[in-house]
């Protein structure tokens, strides 16, 4: 496919609105061509961190704007995890009012600008979507999320954000522990009714995996930032390198340090193995560390950053989610000259976002579908120099109901590298459960909570990924935001 | 933001320094450790061990050798100045209880990680006999702070310039062969030497505890960095340890892990010898 500039996309976009009439009949909407993404050129960006993913013009969103058909049953709300107004605010943009979309938007969500960008659309609201299923295409539903995030931009390059109004103190104090998705939803709407509160971060900057974890090039850093200076803003107090279960318990915290309720929202973040030979090499590194060294140590800014990262000429990655397509395009940006991405079942069963995969492979990418490695090779200095792997097929659905792949015996076969990096997922931390007796925990390690997030300590809630296991922004705000509603009553009554 | 209360050289590349961090001087033990950051944007996040604290003062003490990039910045602040980040106390905090006797074997900076857990073991009603070893008496630190706690004190240079010519093997051998023979060994140093300690204690089956100073980022359990191959199990050492049955842990593994970054590093650290980094 040949990349069209964000200029040629424009371009088309103002003809196919000179062509449309004021009144569309829903066969008209549907005729209107989904607009496409304006993205960097591939060749340019496999060398730079800038967002690859540039928006919408006007034009392009006012036209995607209008293939919604503002369904009676908007079955596309009930596909989102907070239940955004979406036919509301799709119309809002058509009309050009830009400021009520984001309004709209914003009752629901508190991280449009994030959302917008990173949601997995396709297996979510886009899913249901009426245009997608007439035209027989998750891939032609309206793009939700596209405009989700032109006006959230739109509001933020015009300074328009307001702060929210804040309610008379109340004299009632929150902790809030972890600064992901979850942590920061969780303290606007706490802040909001006057409450005290206070986050805790283990790293030096606030953000959660949307800083570490998730690159520039996908979500820039500015994006998350902005979120943070607007609950300092609000009053909100920030304590970074700060680690809950170390320098402080949560029960210090709660009987000496006069807290009244507390929020854990610390994620999921530890990192899985394979346990396969050779894994401890030089050279092998977990998702989590090679994505870390690169965006929140900046290693990838050679010149300035202090944390080196390996200088690697053939990388395989070894996993199909989004941290997997994370890492290999970092990787690809760092210099590798050739990235594999090795996953055992086939492109139909990766996880990952499918925007993410198609810029992927753009980057060149080299995917390896069906199989999986059985040892990692090394040279006699203990350096990897190479990885083992077997070919897969698909056999009989298991549990989850994905063909269970099975390994070909005899079908091992060698690729030289220099480079693994092992996404296979994360689990909980167990820091919070060690050191906090009587918080239960089920056998994943995730702490139990309640429909309203609240754990088997009182006053203690829990939310997003340390509750769900590793899963997604949306959940960990959606989760935030009814733990918040109930820490909220139960303040209230005390 | 930290500042430094207090600055002072212990040898031509070790340094000491008294920092505020008045909740790490209250929560911390024997065995753990901090970690660090010169700049909050492009600095890197070093591991260094609380070798003292004061909790009434609230301050920590740390004693470094400045070998890299971090380290000889860091020694170039003075009493005064701000340590943009740190964070802590890391680590699972040393088993202390009385064993009996306990050999407590430092090699060269080792003897600042050392210290904090010969006071311990001391206090908790241990006999403790201290073997120090350094290429020679200018590199020997903490000399009379381990003095005062030691009931035996044994000094090993490689020149002989001070106290016994020889490896810090060489007196741990002797104690292992004695009867009763210790009923622990603590090493701490070196990689290789921790190796060589474990190896000299194994015939004699004594205990032996080490602290491993592999390459870490967060110092959480979070990014899998710092792991270590332990009998036939991984584990990360910034939650699990630093310390472990040293008669278990993969040292060659270790070693080499450690010289992940060899090239890149002898890059940055000729650039901070330039002295444009500060
Ligand atoms: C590489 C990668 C890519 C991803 N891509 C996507 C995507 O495209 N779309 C999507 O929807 N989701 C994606 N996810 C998942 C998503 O990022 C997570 O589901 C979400 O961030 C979870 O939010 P959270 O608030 O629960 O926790 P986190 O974002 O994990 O934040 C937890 C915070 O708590 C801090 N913390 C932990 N322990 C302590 C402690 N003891 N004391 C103090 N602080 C502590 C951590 O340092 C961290 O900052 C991705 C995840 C990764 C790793
Ligand atoms: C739990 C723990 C506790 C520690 N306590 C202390 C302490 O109390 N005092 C002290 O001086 N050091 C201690 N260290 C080691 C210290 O962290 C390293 O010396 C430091 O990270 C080097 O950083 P740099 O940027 O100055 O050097 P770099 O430029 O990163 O490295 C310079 C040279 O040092 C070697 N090196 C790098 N990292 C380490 C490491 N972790 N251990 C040993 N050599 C390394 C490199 O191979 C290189 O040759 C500890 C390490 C750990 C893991
Ligand atoms: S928040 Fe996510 S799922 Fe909900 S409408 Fe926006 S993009 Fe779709
Ligand atoms: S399902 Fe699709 S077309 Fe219908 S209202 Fe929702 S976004 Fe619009
Ligand atoms: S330093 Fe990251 S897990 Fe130990």
């Amino acid at each position: 496919m040949t990349h069209l500039s964000p200029e040629q996309l424009a371009q088309a976009a103002i003809r196919t609105l000179e062509k449309t009439s004021e009144t569309l009949t829903p066969k008209e909407r549907m005729a209107i061509p989904a607009q496409e993404m304006p993205t960097q050129d591939p060749a340019e960006r496999r060398s730079n961190m800038n967002e690859v993913a540039l928006g919408y013009s006007p034009e392009q969103a006012r036209a995607e704007a209008l293939r919604c058909l503002q369904c009676k049953t908007a079955p596309c709300i009930a596909g989102c995890p907070v239940g955004i107004d979406i036919p509301g605010f799709i119309q809002a943009i058509a009309d050009g009012d830009n400021k009520k979309a984001i309004d709209i938007i914003k009752i629901d969500s508190l991280l449009p600008a994030v959302c917008g960008r990173v949601c997995p659309q396709e297996t979510q609201c886009q899913a249901p979507c009426t245009v997608g299923k007439v035209l027989k295409s998750v891939d032609k539903a309206v793009n939700i999320g596209r405009l989700e995030r032109y006006v959230a931009d739109w509001e933020r390059e015009n300074r328009l954000i307001e702060i929210p109004a804040i309610k008379p103190d109340t004299g009632k104090k929150v902790g809030i522990i972890g600064t992901g998705p979850a942590g920061l939803t969780v303290a606007a709407d706490i802040r909001r009714e006057g409450h005290d509160v206070t986050l805790f971060e283990a790293f030096h900057k606030p953000g959660g995996v949307m800083v570490y974890g998730i690159p520039e090039f996908r979500l820039p850093k500015a994006i998350v930032q902005q979120e943070i200076d607007a609950l300092t803003a609000m009053g909100c107090e920030l304590k970074t390198n700060f680690v809950i279960g170390r320098t402080r318990k949560i029960q210090d915290l709660l009987d000496e340090d006069g807290f009244d309720a507390l929020f854990i929202g610390t994620g999921a973040g530890l990192p899985r193995f394979m346990n396969i030979e050779g894994e401890n090499l030089v050279g092998v590194y977990s998702a989590n560390e090679y994505l870390t060294r690169s965006n929140l140590m900046r290693a990838y800014d050679k010149q300035r950053a202090d944390t080196p990262i390996f200088d690697s000429e053939k990388v395989a990655v070894l996993g199909g989610g989004n941290v997997a397509m994370d890492a290999a395009r970092t990787a690809v940006r760092l210099g590798a000259k050739e990235v594999h991405l090795i996953y055992r079942r086939t492109e139909v069963e990766m996880p990952a976002r499918v925007e993410e995969v198609h810029h992927a492979k753009e980057e060149g990418v080299i995917f390896h579908m069906l199989e999986n490695p059985k040892r990692i090779l090394s040279d006699e200095k203990g350096w990897v120099n190479g990885i083992e792997c077997l070919r897969y097929e698909l056999g009989e659905p298991d549990d989850s109901g994905r063909r269970r792949p099975i390994a070909i015996e005899g079908s091992e076969f060698e690729i030289d590298l220099d480079t693994v990096i092992v996404a296979i997922g994360n689990d909980s931390n167990p820091l919070i459960r060690q050191t906090t007796p009587g918080l239960e925990t089920n056998k994943w390690g995730n702490i139990v909570a309640d429909e309203n997030g609240k754990s088997s300590i009182d006053r203690i809630y829990a939310g997003g990924d340390i509750v769900l296991g590793a899963a997604t922004v949306i959940l960990a705000m959606g989760e935030g935001r009814k733990a918040a509603a109930a820490m909220n009553e139960m303040l209230a009554n005390i | 933001m930290n500042k430094i209360r207090e600055k002072k050289q212990l040898s031509e590349t070790v340094f000491l320094m008294r920092v505020e961090a008045p909740l790490i001087a209250r929560e911390r033990k024997a065995g753990q450790f901090i970690i660090l950051q010169l700049c909050e944007d492009f600095g890197e996040r070093i591991p260094l061990t609380i070798a003292d604290a004061d909790p009434a003062a609230g301050t920590i003490t740390l004693i470094f050798q400045a070998v890299g990039k971090t380290t000889k910045k860091l020694a170039l602040m003075n009493a005064g100045e701000k340590i943009a980040a740190l964070v802590g106390p890391l680590g699972t905090p040393t088993h202390i209880e009385n064993f009996g006797t306990v050999v407590c074997v430092g090699g060269g900076i080792g003897v600042a990680p050392l210290h904090p857990i010969a006071q311990a073991m001391k206090a908790a009603g241990n006999k403790v006999i201290i073997i120090m070893g350094a290429r020679n008496r200018e590199l020997l630190i903490l000399e009379n702070e381990m003095r005062a706690i030691a009931d035996e004190l044994i000094i090993c240079t490689d020149d002989g310039s001070v106290g016994r010519k020889c490896l810090v093997t060489e007196p741990l051998k002797e104690l292992c062969e004695q009867d009763p023979k210790p009923d622990l060994a603590v090493a701490i140093g070196p990689p290789v030497m921790m190796k060589f300690c474990a190896e000299t204690t194994r015939p004699y089956s004594v205990p032996t505890q080490v602290s491993l100073n592999t390459i870490m980022v967060d110092g959480t359990g979070m990014c899998g960095g710092c792991r270590v191959t332990v009998g036939d199990e991984t584990k990360f050492v910034c939650v699990d340890g630093p310390e472990f049955d040293g008669h278990l842990v993969d040292f060659d593994n270790m070693i080499n892990r450690l010289s992940s970054y060899k090239k890149q590093e002898a890059h940055s650290c000729k650039i901070g010898l330039e002295g444009d980094s500060q």
